[in-house]
């Protein structure tokens, strides 16, 4: 057996790690153990890789290595759960830029010679470039450096379609001559400003889709690497990674009952058909005090939260009144829309952050047709993931989009700070019915003063 | 250099039964955990290490640029996989289900 042939069988063990990995997440209890084979099976493909005959100098891996690890472990330790999604964007950008130098250096050494190597040297460029520079704008766009509006300017859409075009025909003197390397740079710097132009466009609501889609190219980066170096264990798993993202932005885009392409190129069609919202009727404003007398006497309670609540810093006090609420013999549950937070499962992080029990936190598809006997729903933070026009009103630029059916509860906490409407500009006609009650004011002084309430009451 | 080509017949077989796996395990993880999900997915993403390692340690017999495009590729890489498997391991760390909850908030009013 060659020595080849040997770092290979390592690297069908770091396959096995890595799928027992993501069996593992299926489950909080055997999560992290599934974490740590991940991560074993990363350093088995490390260590075996680094036996390699054609590694001749170790003293610039060690460099690289240094940097790479103390950046990353200062970045993984500091990050907030709140900057969970602006992390994770920024990991998705360097890794595709990772394979891009890979690529480049295979590209700089060798001359291909096949037009599979080409093609794979070709897309892998495109794909890594405007992962790398989209990733860098929606990390702008989550950490808020960047304004979180999609970004027009006049002519865009055309700088766009030129780029894409140039990009393609770009592709002819590449596959006839691969050995031009201007061209290849051209390739190269036209993804890097393509990534730049198809990201800008995207509101920061819908963040959460950029993100999944951004997850599925830095699988088809590692894919397409794998081709280019023929290794199988970049194939491998390259794909999980993209199946990974594709999964994950199917899942994003269902809950927001949109397509892809609409999220994704929906800033060019004219959204201006925005309906005014025909909901009328009269808001029913209660105060605290009066909000306490009715959880007081509530045996079954639902929180539907949004992203408001990270924002308001509230899920501590929002676990201590859950807690405070259990004590006082009511059953407690989180109802968790999957669009809840500005990436796929953020509401559960940041909830679980607070010592939110995992078994309370409840997807919507549960939750709802408990939705009936449930006494008191207390929305905090959310806006049109409650919005019963989603429901009924074909008008509603929200139809069709599912929603945490809060409205079929006896009663309707709504704590919010004004009545300004949501993301989609749209009035939400659940704070005119007949069971919601509205308490303005910034989530967390509200919920903490609901918790002193109980706390004076016992 | 030993030069040992795997055919790209195989490669895309890989290719495709990878992407059926993917689909099948991927598909069972419960939103709840869909963030250490996505984090995992991200360090194990910076596999492209293995690639970035070879370059980086070919000496100086090709070129300063491959040097630097190894050296930077690995850096980015390592970055990718230790921050992404630390961070899912914090996240993880705080999923804790109703029993583990109480049992640590009654030894915390015991101590």
């Amino acid at each position: 057996m060659n020595h080849l042939s040997w770092i290979n069988g390592v690297y069908i063990i770091s396959c096995i790690l890595f799928a027992f990995g993501l069996k593992f997440l299926g489950s909080p209890e055997t999560a992290r153990r599934g974490n740590w084979l991940s991560a074993m099976g990363m350093l088995l493909a490390v260590l075996a890789t680094l036996t390699s005959r054609e590694i001749i100098s170790f003293q610039w891996i060690l460099i690289g290595g240094i940097i790479g690890a103390s950046l990353g472990t200062l970045v993984a330790l500091r990050a907030g759960m709140t900057q969970m999604p602006e992390m994770v964007a920024l990991l998705h950008g360097f890794g595709a830029l990772a394979s891009v130098f890979v690529d480049w250096s295979a590209y700089h050494n060798h001359t291909p010679d096949n037009a599979i190597v080409v093609t794979a040297i070709y897309l892998s460029i495109l794909i890594g470039g405007v992962t790398f520079t989209g990733s860098l704008v929606a990390w702008g766009k989550l950490s808020e450096r960047l304004p979180g509006k999609p970004l027009l300017f006049p002519g865009q859409q055309m700088i766009s379609i030129l780029t894409v075009a140039a990009i393609g025909l770009l592709a002819i003197p590449f596959f006839l001559n691969p050995s031009v390397y201007p061209v290849f740079l051209w390739i190269l710097g036209l993804s890097l400003v393509l990534g730049v132009l198809l990201v800008i466009p995207i509101g920061g609501a819908d963040m959460p889709v950029v993100i999944s889609v951004l997850n599925s190219y830095s699988g088809l980066v590692a894919c397409t690497t794998g081709f280019v170096i023929n290794n199988i264990l970049l194939i491998v798993v390259g794909a999980l990674v993209g199946a990974n993202g594709i999964i994950l932005s199917y899942i994003m885009c269902k809950a927001m009952n949109r397509s892809l392409n609409n999220v994704l190129f929906g800033a060019f069609t004219a959204r201006a058909k925005k309906a005014a919202g025909t909901a009328k009727g009269e808001v029913k404003p209660i105060s605290p005090q009066d909000a306490f007398l009715i959880l007081e006497s509530a045996r079954s309670v639902v929180i539907a939260p949004g992203y408001g609540l990270a924002v308001a810093q509230a899920q501590h006090a929002v676990r201590e009144l859950g807690e405070l609420l259990e004590k006082n013999g009511a059953d407690v549950k989180y109802a968790i829309h999957p669009v809840a937070g500005r990436m796929p499962g953020h509401m559960n992080v940041l909830l679980a952050e607070a010592n939110v029990p995992y078994d309370q936190l409840v997807e919507m598809e549960h939750i709802n047709p408990l939705m009936d006997s449930v006494d008191v729903a207390i929305v905090i933070g959310a806006n049109d993931t409650v919005n019963p026009a989603a429901i009924h009103d074909k008008t509603s630029p929200i139809y069709g989009m599912p929603i945490i059916e809060t409205f079929r509860a006896r009663t309707v906490f709504v704590i919010k700070r004004s009545m300004a409407s949501g993301f989609a500009g749209i009035e939400n006609e659940l704070f005119y019915y007949d069971n919601t009650r509205m308490i303005f004011g910034d989530a967390k002084d509200v919920v903490q003063k609901l918790v002193a309430e109980f706390k004076a009451g016992n | 250099m030993e030069q040992h080509i795997i055919p790209f017949i195989y490669l895309l077989y890989i290719l495709v039964l990878s992407v059926f796996l993917g689909f099948a395990l991927i598909s069972r993880v419960p939103p709840l955990l869909h963030t250490p999900l996505m984090s995992e997915a991200n360090a194990i993403s910076g596999i492209t290490i293995v690639g970035a390692l070879i370059a980086a340690g070919s000496g100086d017999a090709h070129s300063p640029l491959t040097i630097f495009l190894g050296t930077a590729a690995v850096a980015m890489a390592v970055f990718n996989v230790v921050g992404g498997y630390l961070v899912t391991e914090r996240m993880l760390k705080m999923f804790k289900s109703k029993v583990s909850v109480h049992s640590a908030a009654t030894a915390k009013a015991k101590s």
